[in-house]
């Protein structure tokens, strides 16, 4: 018989209901997360089980409560906080990275906090600059945030719930166009079948989502799932792509990248995050940096945002994020590059 | 509410012992920062010397500390700011780990990662932090925990005049008493926000006149006197600990130094400090006790004894403790 399928969105709030089960120092905060379930759906039926003293409204208030979820866990709790959009990082962020992600390393490791900020990512539905950034490579440049980014139901179960029980700080990232919203288009192989009992997922694991010889796409949350769509159209032209999914980037799995491209020859990464100074560079630093025992057969190709804020109408959007066709485009281009022959004794 | 002959006691030897302990610090700091030991042209070199970086002292501040602190037990929580000394002293982090932390030594609060801004001492709920108005959320989430938790614990936040002009701040006070949580706000107000006065940046007389905004008691202490300090805070952490709500405390309080030490204090007229040393707390506290017969010649004689023996011995802690291997900078990120 075949499994439950979840959406992300229900996968995500299972996981909550589940650990708030288990251990009553876990609650979350954060803006409409009650009656109206989150925004995104990330928290929908959780009042109703626990209550509002443990599933929070709070003011519009971000440094306030994701401040006071740092001195809760200070305390002993494990606190939630829900950070609406990712993009409203702007009016918190001292609380972020100058305290959650800090305090731990300043104390010598005698501070733990526990403290887990869920927050939606993504673009793709027209909502503009302010409403549809990735920003991931922003938390996972600051030292101290544990940064895990799902592409689907079954993973983001396990990670969330890996996320709870972490002692440290993990901001957990969900691309609002995978959640399964009855509001907003989404790519349905991010709905998968999800077992009903609690597991994790360890961090720093990335996961084949498909084998192939000829490149390596290393991708992650959404852009999974146009990677696997055009890995489906290049099949049909003979080029057999393999797809990692990072799962999360901070851990990073740099074997798993490594392993891949020095299988392939070949790495075109994926990514819906501004293209400069972030998660496309440092994928191609690795494996620049491990050139003795990879031998790369085209240049590294990267796809992502131009540096560009993301506009608001559809083919202006449409441009500058990262498509199907883009990713198809591009590992044919990497496909046909070449090396430069012999390299320099 | 009057304080005991032991709690008087107490916060005249905590007095003592901050104030010693600012003072000594202020000559250890300027160990190795002049002439000829620095750079060719240089009038002071902050980073070098035992106790390299910048050095925030809180002396002239002792009753507010001592004044917040006669109230709490250990398991309360204190976050403090850039300016943390007599916060920690009176919260009873241990000396000697909080010295070594300041020399950067393995033995310190924080092995040597946080320095003198940034002193966690979780057996004691204490902590602090560089950013002003940064106190306060956290504070409100060790209140909420207590409040979760059914314990009759408080947290206070400590702050400055400057930054009851951060969003933190007003955020926090909201939080506080739209949840009713056993919380106190104390805001030290020195008049100083490093060199530009509370005229210029506060929009009203008393940072307490704030307090109504949010639906919550203001009171503001006018003296820098640890008995003021001690009658209007007892009343807000018994308020708190009957779960009837956060308070915010204003205390008119004196900063003897300059905003970090090596500052030329420009901007500051030049007999305040000499006017405001002549109403130095201390002294004033010591001539009551020993009216009120609380204290004798031969006791207040004990008491700095044993003040300044904990300091020295803090110090030489300090100096003889090893520094951390340079590759343990690579640890602690995570636990």
């Amino acid at each position: 018989m075949a499994g439950r399928r979840l959406t992300m969105a229900e996968a995500i709030s299972e996981a909550f209901a589940q650990e708030m089960e288990r251990d009553p120092n876990v609650f979350i905060m954060g803006e409409d997360v009650g009656v109206y379930g989150g925004i995104f759906g990330a928290t929908k039926g959780l009042i109703e089980k626990f209550g509002p003293e443990r599933v929070m409204d709070t003011p519009i208030s971000e440094t306030g409560f994701i401040g006071a979820a740092i001195g809760a866990a200070a305390a002993g709790m494990r606190p939630v906080a829900e950070l609406m959009f990712v993009d409203f990082f702007g009016v918190c962020m001292d609380q972020i990275y100058n305290h959650l992600a800090k305090n731990t390393y300043m104390s010598g490791g005698n501070v733990r906090l526990p403290v887990v900020i869920t927050t939606a990512i993504g673009g793709g539905y027209n909502d503009a600059a302010q409403h549809s950034q990735c920003l991931y490579g922003v938390f996972a440049h600051v030292p101290g945030l544990k940064v895990v980014v799902p592409s689907n139901a079954y993973d983001a179960k396990g990670l969330l719930i890996e996320a709870i029980r972490d002692d440290n700080p993990v901001l957990y990232m969900f691309h609002k166009g995978i959640m399964g919203l009855p509001w907003m288009a989404y790519f349905e192989g991010s709905t998968t079948e999800v077992p009903e009992e609690p597991y994790t997922i360890p961090f720093g694991q990335a996961r084949v989502v498909r084998e192939g010889k000829d490149l390596t796409i290393v991708t992650l949350s959404q852009m999974v799932h146009k990677a696997v769509i055009a890995a489906e159209m290049l099949a049909k032209e003979g080029i057999e792509a393999e797809i990692l999914d990072l799962r999360t980037l901070v851990p990073l799995d740099r074997e798993a990248v490594l392993a891949s491209v020095a299988k392939t020859g070949r790495l075109l990464v994926a990514d819906e995050d501004y293209l400069g100074f972030g998660l496309t560079g440092e994928i191609a630093a690795i494996v620049g940096e491990h050139l003795d025992r990879i031998a790369l057969r085209a240049p590294i190709k990267r796809l992502g945002v131009p540096n560009v804020p993301i506009p608001y109408s559809r083919p202006l959007e449409q441009f500058v994020i990262p498509q199907v066709e883009h990713i198809v485009a591009a590992a044919k281009e990497t496909m046909q590059g070449r090396v430069a022959a012999g390299g320099r004794a | 509410m009057s304080p005991s002959k032991a709690q008087l006691l107490w916060m005249y030897e905590k007095m003592v012992e901050i104030r010693y302990y600012e003072e000594t610090m202020a000559k250890v700091y300027m160990e190795g920062k002049l002439p000829p030991h620095i750079q060719k042209g240089l009038a002071f070199d902050i980073g070098s010397g035992p106790v390299p970086g910048e050095m925030h002292l809180a002396a002239g501040q002792e009753p507010v500390a001592v004044g917040v602190c006669a109230h709490l037990r250990d398991e309360d929580t204190v976050v403090g700011t850039h300016r943390p000394h007599h916060f920690a002293i009176a919260k009873g982090v241990p000396l000697d780990k909080m010295t070594a932390e300041i020399f950067g030594k393995k033995t310190g609060l924080g092995k040597g990662k946080g320095g003198h801004m940034h002193l966690f001492d979780p057996a004691h709920n204490f902590s602090c932090s560089g950013i002003v108005g940064a106190s306060l959320p956290p504070a409100c989430g060790a209140a909420l925990a207590a409040k979760k938790r059914g314990q009759d614990r408080v947290a206070v936040a400590f702050f400055g005049e400057g930054a009851a002009n951060q969003g933190a701040f007003h955020e926090s006070l909201n939080l506080a008493a739209l949840w009713q949580l056993p919380a106190i706000f104390v805001c030290e107000d020195n008049h100083w926000a490093i060199s530009v006065p509370k005229e210029k940046a506060v929009s009203v007389a008393s940072v307490a006149d704030r307090a109504c905004a949010y639906g919550m008691p203001g009171v503001c202490v006018p003296e820098n006197d640890p008995l003021q300090v001690f009658e209007a805070v007892g009343e807000a952490v018994a308020r708190a600990r009957r779960g009837e709500g956060p308070t915010l405390i204003e205390v008119k309080t004196f900063r003897y130094f300059g905003h970090f030490q090596g500052d030329a204090e420009v901007y500051r007229p030049k007999d305040e400090v000499k006017h405001l040393r002549a109403l130095d707390p201390i002294p004033k506290l010591a001539a009551r006790l020993k009216q009120d017969g609380v204290l004798t010649a031969q006791e207040e004689e004990a008491i700095v004894a044993r003040a300044r023996q904990r300091v020295d011995e803090a110090f030489a802690f300090a100096r003889q403790s090893p520094y951390p291997a340079p590759q343990e900078a690579l640890e602690d990120v995570f636990v």
